[in-house]
Parts: structure tokens; C-alpha cells; sequence
């Protein structure tokens, strides 16, 4: 790894810090995503803010058909989280394909789109699908890790060997070099074998983390607090989580590019993923306690990046991971 | 896109904080959301200060919207103090700051003709019914209103109630406040002497479903403010939803905070409320 040579201190007047940033062929002005789930299909979000001023909206993971999602109550709020069971509701990949992508596209917006399954086929042809709309979407995140599934061995993502067979299914979906992300579950015990062998299945990169498996007893009822019984925790609560699983894949797979997630409330907290190794950020839980977080994080990390000294985001991608002799220019 | 009806964030700031029986009012100069509300929209408040452990907002019925106030646009919500998040806000002083978006969901509908109408509180539910008394009476509507709760400390907006509407019921099931017994025990001779055409209701789920249940025996269209938990009350968390039947036959899982927060109570699934019902769109995919 070469010298990052760094001026530590603030910079003089306003110097604005280049943000783009790169996930294998995708190029993206800013790395502040939404994360899947958290932002609908974009539509409700921009009555608060400009959807094309993030670097992309990751909408709601979308599969093959319509799907109704769980019973209520779907969610419980926790210290510093929330547990949810939706279960993937959603209108299905034909309407909206048909209905929000166009609607998102003419926003300006880049379109990263989440899609999940109970098959691997079911994968590959939403994938398909998709891929169908041509460059309206810029990439697609294959969503192998939803803990909101009847039956757990299901979730794809826990296994290598699933995960693999997923991603690569959607890669011959989609064919070529189109970017497609496979979004990882922390609930596995080695994170990085998973990692692995999605990159080997294709993926041009990885989304991580999705929730954490939870749950909430009710102690006034003495049942479960949502309908699923079980639920996907997120929040600040997980950060720790996230920001390690980020620094684990990252020292073992430097070159590929990941989307850093779990509970990133603040500029401050968006730039620990990206000192992890995360070339992009998606902001989830926040949104629902502020509409407009996206947007907000998004400033403060570029006002932390030139506070620390960075004229350019890239250059702060995995920092934290430098070696005790690196520090330069102090 | 953000448009002239569009809700907005804005920091609030607290005018006004006193106890009403076993409820709470306050009082918030939230500039721009007093100017758009309307009967039957809400907002949603952040709780816990910066930063907070509780992410999740609460959603509160607006009770009063004031343009012109003292301090600006204000507008007045009523809580009780449940959980944590409402503990903190009961104890927020005056000229404390609060994070509000809204004004949130759709107003109330109102009929394009006037109809004699009957307005239903349960508890403070009631909150957001007495704007729509004052909008409902501008248009020529008769406006009998009828107030429950379990006691007499817990009925909201009684004086209000007497102002707005032109005869004002009350009843608790300990009776020390008015009439005896449940709502919908006195349900039917309310409606009988009222000759009432069109109900508003607002209150627990249970009484909701008792009255439109009810209502619907007697070909009365009942529109319901219904209270679901929320996570975000705009539209993207998918937390808030019932099954609910939409004009074309179909029932969908629908997100309250958006479609509405009120319903033609003969459209929403009551009894199966807390399940998905068969039939419902996309029921026979749930893995």
C-alpha cells in the first residue's frame, strides 16, 4: 500500500472535498446511499429533498411477485434500534418497473435496485427484469440476507455456497460487467468466506451489513412483540457490528468495493465505514427518525473529510486500516 | 417533489405544556405545518433529544392549528403519557425545541353536501374531531358530537366539544361523567334522535370497529381515524399497515400513515386485523 500523504490539518476557507466515488464500473458523485427498505422507491423522501443530490437511492427490495409482507405488529423500537418484520411487501417486479423506476429516473436520481427471492431462479429472472430497463438502473443489489424469510436456512446469504449459486445466477441474468452488489448477513461465523465466494460467483461488490436476527418479548402481553416473532435489528445499535464486518472484508478482499451499513446516524458514523474500507455508505434506519438524514450525513462527512484533511474522499477509503508508521505530515 | 401541501421538518419550539385530566396539551410554533393542516392530519415528533436512543418518531392527531399565533403558525397536539418516548415529552419545559414533520396523511373527507353529522371520541382520540366540527359546520353540516371513556378524567374536550358542536353527549363506562356504559351502548338512540348521515370516529381500535360495525347495519357510512403503530409516519417503513379492501375489490396490506390516517370503516378487514387475510394481494407468495 503506497504513503497517503495527508495534511492534518483544517483546510483554509472552503475548500470543497471531491466526494465521488467509484464501485467497479459505477461511477457516483457522492458515496451517501439509501439503504434498501429505508427509503420506499424514493417517492416519499423527495417531498424532503432533492433525490438526485445523494449519490443514489437503493430502493425497497423488489421480487418477482406481488407479496403482501407480514401481519402487524411489524416493529418494536429497542435502545438505540429497532427490530422489524415487514417481510418484503411489495408491488412486485412488473409494477415496478413499469410505475416507480420511471417515476424515480425522471428525478435525476441514480437507481441502485435491491431484488430478493425464494429461489434462485426467482433471483435471476426479477434480475432479468431489470436488467430489462437498460441504464435507468445503475446497478442492482441482490438482497441474499432478508431475516424476515419463514424459513431461516433460506436466507442464502448464511451459506457460501447458497450465496454463490444466487450471484451467479443473477450474473448470467444480467451478463457482462454490470454492477451487481450481494448484500451480506452479519449472522454468520465468517463473514469473509461469504464474501469470498460471491466475488467468485460475480459480484462486483458487497452491501453490508442487512440486520441482525432479534427478538422482543412483550412483558405486559408475555408474547413477542411482532407478528413474525422474530425480526431484523438496525440502528446505531449494530454499528459496531457493521463497521467490523466492513474492516474484515475489506483487509481480505482490498479491491473489491463495498456499500458500508448499519446504523449511521451522522457524518461521523458514515466515516468510520469509509475508514473501514466502504467506498459508499447507505443510511437506513436514520431516515425514519429524520427524513433528511441522507442529505444531512452526506454534508457532514464532507465538512469531517476536509476537517481531517482530505481533498478527496478516495483518499480516506480503508485509512483506518494504514500501518502505526504511516501517519505523514502530522 | 415538494409541493404547497407537502409536509415539512421543522424545529419547533414548545409554547405550552398543561395537564387536561389524564392527558397532556402542548402547544408547539411549528412555522409552515399550522399553515398547511387540516382536520384529521397528523405530525410526528422526534423524541429523546440529540442524539436519542428512541429512532422511532410519535405520531400525534393535530388538535388545533392557529396561523396567527403569538409565536408564529401553531398548532396543538394531546397526548397521554404511555411510554418513554411520551414520559420525555411531558416533561419538556417551555422554549425547548422539538424536531416536527408534518402536516402528515390526508385531512378528513368532508361531504359536498350538508349532512347531519355525528362526531365520536374516544378518550383523546378526540383530539382532531373539533376542527373538523368547525370546517363541517362552515359547510352547513349539523354536528352532534359524542365523547366516551372509561372515566370521567379521561374524556377529552369536553368545553371544546359544547363550543363546536350543537348538542355534546357524554359517557363513561364507571359513569361518573354522563351516560353509563360504552358508546355503542347509547349508539343507537343517538343515531335515532340525531337522524344521523355521516360518522366521524376517532378513538381505540376496538370502539372503531364496534361503530362502524354498527354503522354499517344501518347503511351509515363511518369514516375512521385509525392508529397504528408508526415507525417513520411518511411513508417508507411499512410498519403501519392494515388489510384493507380498495375500490376495486382488492385488499392490500395499505400504510395508514399514507392512505390514510382515515377510512371508510366498512373497508378495513376489523376482524382480521393482526393476520394477513386470504386473498389479500400477494398473501399466497409469503415464503
Amino acid at each position: 500500500m503506497s504513503l497517503k500523504v495527508v495534511n492534518r490539518k483544517s483546510p483554509e476557507g472552503n475548500m470543497s472535498v471531491d466526494l465521488r466515488t467509484t464501485l467497479g464500473s459505477l461511477l457516483l458523485p457522492t458515496p451517501v446511499l439509501t439503504a434498501s427498505g429505508c427509503a420506499g422507491s424514493g417517492k416519499e423522501l423527495s417531498a424532503f429533498f432533492d433525490l438526485s443530490e445523494i449519490g443514489a437511492i437503493v430502493t425497497k427490495s423488489i421480487m418477482q411477485n406481488p407479496r403482501s409482507g407480514r401481519a402487524t405488529p411489524r416493529m418494536a423500537e429497542t435502545p438505540s434500534g429497532m427490530l422489524n418484520s415487514i417481510g418484503l411487501q411489495g408491488p412486485g417486479v412488473e409494477k415496478f418497473m413499469n410505475e416507480d423506476v420511471p417515476w424515480l429516473a425522471q428525478t435525476g436520481a441514480r437507481i441502485i435496485v435491491s431484488i430478493a427471492g425464494n429461489s434462485v431462479e426467482d433471483f435471476a429472472r426479477t434480475a432479468a427484469r431489470v436488467r430489462r430497463a437498460g441504464d435507468v438502473v445503475s446497478a442492482i443489489e441482490v438482497n441474499i440476507s432478508c431475516p424476515n424469510v419463514s424459513n431461516r436456512g433460506l436466507v442464502f446469504a448464511c451459506d457460501p455456497i447458497s450465496a454463490s449459486e444466487v450471484i451467479r445466477a443473477v450474473r448470467r441474468s444480467v451478463g457482462g460487467l454490470f454492477p451487481i452488489f450481494a448484500k451480506l448477513s452479519p449472522d454468520v461465523t465468517d463473514i469473509v468466506s461469504v464474501a469470498k465466494s460471491c466475488v467468485d460467483a460475480g459480484a462486483t461488490g458487497l452491501a453490508m451489513i442487512n440486520t441482525l436476527l432479534g427478538l422482543v418479548i412483550d412483558t405486559k402481553t408475555m408474547r413477542p412483540k411482532v407478528a413474525g416473532i422474530t425480526g431484523g435489528l438496525s440502528g446505531p445499535a449494530i454499528r459496531p457490528v457493521g463497521v467490523r464486518a466492513v474492516w474484515q472484508v475489506h483487509a481480505a478482499l482490498p479491491k473489491v468495493p463495498i456499500i458500508g451499513m448499519g446504523g449511521i446516524m451522522s457524518g461521523a458514523d458514515a466515516f468510520e465505514y469509509i475508514l473501514a474500507g466502504a467506498s459508499a455508505v447507505s443510511i437506513g434506519t436514520a431516515t425514519f427518525h429524520d427524513p433528511t438524514a441522507a442529505l444531512r450525513i452526506q454534508n457532514e462527512l464532507s465538512n469531517l473529510l476536509a476537517e481531517r484533511g482530505f481533498t478527496a474522499l478516495k483518499e480516506a477509503i480503508a485509512y483506518g486500516h494504514r500501518a502505526a508508521d504511516e501517519e505523514v505530515g502530522q | 417533489m415538494a409541493t404547497a401541501s407537502s409536509p415539512l421538518q421543522v424545529r419547533g419550539e414548545v409554547i405550552s405544556l398543561k395537564r387536561v385530566g389524564e392527558y397532556y396539551q402542548m402547544a408547539i410554533a411549528a412555522p409552515g405545518i399550522a399553515e398547511r393542516a387540516k382536520p384529521g392530519q397528523f405530525v410526528a415528533l422526534a423524541v429523546g433529544g440529540e442524539p436519542t436512543s428512541m429512532l422511532l418518531r410519535r405520531a400525534f392527531s393535530i388538535y388545533a392549528a392557529d396561523e396567527r399565533g403569538v409565536f408564529g403558525g401553531t398548532i396543538e397536539i394531546v397526548f397521554a403519557r404511555q411510554g418513554i418516548g411520551t414520559k420525555w415529552l411531558s416533561q419538556l419545559p417551555s422554549h425547548s425545541s422539538v424536531d416536527i414533520v408534518g402536516p402528515l396523511g390526508n385531512p378528513f373527507p368532508i361531504p359536498a353536501s350538508p349532512l347531519k353529522t355525528l362526531l365520536i371520541g374516544g378518550g383523546y382520540g378526540s383530539a382532531p374531531l373539533f376542527s373538523l366540527a368547525e370546517v363541517l359546520r362552515t359547510r352547513g353540516c349539523r354536528v352532534e358530537m359524542f365523547l366516551g371513556a372509561a372515566t370521567g378524567e379521561r374524556l377529552f374536550g369536553i368545553v371544546e366539544g359544547r363550543r363546536a358542536a350543537s348538542q355534546l353527549t357524554l359517557v363513561t363506562e364507571d359513569g361518573s361523567v354522563g351516560l353509563r356504559g360504552r358508546v355503542t351502548d347509547h349508539l343507537d338512540e343517538l343515531m335515532t334522535r340525531t337522524q344521523t348521515e355521516l360518522i366521524y370516529a376517532c378513538g381505540p381500535m376496538g370502539m372503531l370497529q364496534a361503530i362502524s360495525v354498527f354503522a354499517k347495519e344501518r347503511s351509515v357510512p363511518a369514516q375512521c381515524l385509525v392508529e397504528e403503530e408508526m415507525a417513520c409516519g411518511i411513508g417508507v417503513c411499512m410498519t403501519c399497515v392494515l388489510p384493507i379492501r380498495g375500490d376495486d375489490g382488492v385488499i392490500r396490506m395499505t400504510r395508514t400513515c399514507v392512505a390514510g390516517p382515515s377510512f371508510d370503516g366498512d373497508t378495513i378487514l376489523w376482524e382480521e386485523i393482526g393476520s394477513i387475510p386470504s386473498g389479500t394481494l400477494g398473501a399466497e407468495d409469503l415464503g
